[in-house]
């Protein structure tokens, strides 16, 4: 199977801190990568390191014509700015030398309606707002999304639109998918390969064998129980 | 060049560094750089003292000190785990104090708070050169900016150079402080990139609007503020500031209306 992405002994330090050490996995093309593992684990300092914004040792190498779209957990900005969701996606068309149909297109993917985008973006609900930050992400045609627990902060049941959004996504236009999650219930329904990280210890592969009561004890440090959907896809 | 040519030529001066304050400002209140926007101007300070003992033009000295506060702050974001608004309030107090000793009497005064007095030909060509292009880049790199407010690593990942972008807004707005220092101080320029920029983030709803409502602020407080300044003889800066200051407290009561 094609690789989007392979990472070979990546080790990131904070000082005297060491957060990863020679971390080792792929992640195929076309396919869902869920990353896990406990608080400070160092899960959302790897994508960092994935997409460049971190110095690290060891090797991050993406496929050739790689387009990678991240959405992160938490953003620089105040929700209370004046700036529109629009001021947004023109801004990130402009950077990313897409038109206007581009906009529109990204907008019909996640299912929100033009108007909306003439809000100030804290008028926004959670939910709004995050798939507002999905279209954002999704201007420039990226084939790789890493999406930082995106449905934190949202309901559920906008959780579950959002993640089945992110599957249309996939199914449409065949990306790759690496998210983090804390939801097990949704790594096993959604991801075809899991990575579990916690500092200086890694596991990787299908839900099935990474997701054992065993590996879940090790890694949390306690047992976990959680609900397996009837259709994984692996 | 004859007395209205010249007080022409300065109005023009302040109105395009009032509309370059108005325009950066309001990416430093986004960016939330309020503090170092209004220390890095107090940095102007020993340059002008050291230009004034080697009987060099006081704006030479003041945008030398500037560039080199520019890369001082950006250095230490990229290089050191310190926060940025401590090293800068540490740094810049510091400078403010060794141009507190090395210059004196009247011409302290005038860097302190501003006095535009004759401007020449030259440093108004320079000044209106400088002010186009600070206005030009903002126009040009807005949207970057807005990315790169947004998150870093997506700025990163939509092909951004963040760190060179960072530098060029940086040294944009050095450009714009050395621009005001002869009409606001090296104490009170910053005021003018903080003050008409956060009364635009109270009023408008979205970005243009943000823009152009700052813009509109110092604008309006610079040439009232010179206007009054010339009237009482007093120095310009605290002039325009009250003018920007006044702005800001009536857009208090229009929220609370609203």
């Amino acid at each position: 199977m094609e690789k989007a992405l392979e990472v070979e002994k990546l080790g990131i330090r904070f000082g005297r801190t060491r957060v990863l050490e020679g971390l080792s996995f792929s992640a195929p093309s076309g396919q869902t990568l869920a990353v896990i593992g406990p608080n400070g684990a160092g899960k959302t300092v790897l994508f960092r390191a994935l997409v460049g914004s971190l110095p690290h040792d060891g090797t991050v190498k993406w496929a050739a014509g790689t387009r990678l779209g991240y959405l992160p957990q938490k953003l620089d900005l105040d929700r209370d700015l004046p700036m529109t969701g629009a001021d947004f996606l023109r801004a990130k068309a402009a950077v990313a030398r897409a038109g206007p149909a581009d906009v529109a297109r990204a907008l019909a993917r996640v299912g929100l309606d033009e108007p909306l985008t003439l809000q100030p973006i804290g008028d926004l609900s959670g939910g709004q707002f995050q798939r507002l930050l999905l279209a954002f992400v999704l201007i420039g045609d990226p084939n790789v999304l890493l999406l930082d627990e995106p449905a934190a902060g949202v309901d559920e049941p906008s959780q579950e639109r959002l993640y089945d959004l992110i599957r249309r996504l996939q199914e449409d236009s065949g990306v790759t998918v690496l998210f983090i999650s804390h939801d097990l219930s949704v790594v096993t329904h959604y991801a075809t390969h899991v990575l579990c990280l916690n500092r200086g210890r890694a596991s990787f592969g299908p839900p099935r064998v990474a997701l054992t009561p065993e590996s879940l004890t090790a890694l949390y440090g306690m047992p976990l129980r959680f609900h397996v959907h009837d259709d994984p896809r692996c | 060049m004859s007395t209205t040519t010249l007080a022409a030529s300065a109005l023009a001066l302040s109105v395009c560094m009032a509309v370059a304050a108005g325009l950066v400002g309001s990416f430093a209140v986004m960016r939330r750089m309020t503090l170092a926007a209004d220390a890095l101007s107090h940095v102007a300070l020993p340059g002008i003292g050291i230009a004034i003992a080697l009987r060099l033009h006081p704006l030479v000295g003041a945008l030398a000190l500037l560039f080199l506060g520019t890369l001082l702050v950006w250095t230490v974001e990229n290089r050191t785990h310190i926060a940025t608004e401590t090293v800068t309030g540490v740094v810049f107090s510091v400078a403010l104090a060794v141009g507190g000793i090395i210059t004196s009497g009247e011409e302290l005064i005038d860097a302190l708070l501003g006095n535009p007095g004759q401007l020449t030909a030259w440093e108004t060509g320079v000044g209106l050169a400088v002010s186009a292009l600070v206005v030009a880049f903002i126009a040009r790199a807005r949207h970057a900016l807005v990315v790169s407010l947004v998150s870093t690593e997506i700025a990163l990942t939509s092909g951004i150079d963040t760190r060179r972008l960072n530098l060029a807004y940086l040294l944009a707005f050095a450009a714009t402080v050395g621009l005001g220092l002869r009409f606001l101080g090296v104490l009170l320029m910053g005021s003018l990139l903080i003050i008409p920029a956060a009364t635009a983030r109270r009023l408008a709803t979205g970005l243009n609007r943000m823009l152009a409502i700052s813009v509109a602020v110092a604008v309006v407080a610079t040439v009232l503020g010179s206007y009054a300044a010339a009237l009482l003889h007093r120095s310009s800066g605290p002039l325009i500031v009250a003018c920007a200051g006044t702005a800001f407290f009536l857009s208090l009561a229009w929220r609370r209306r609203g």
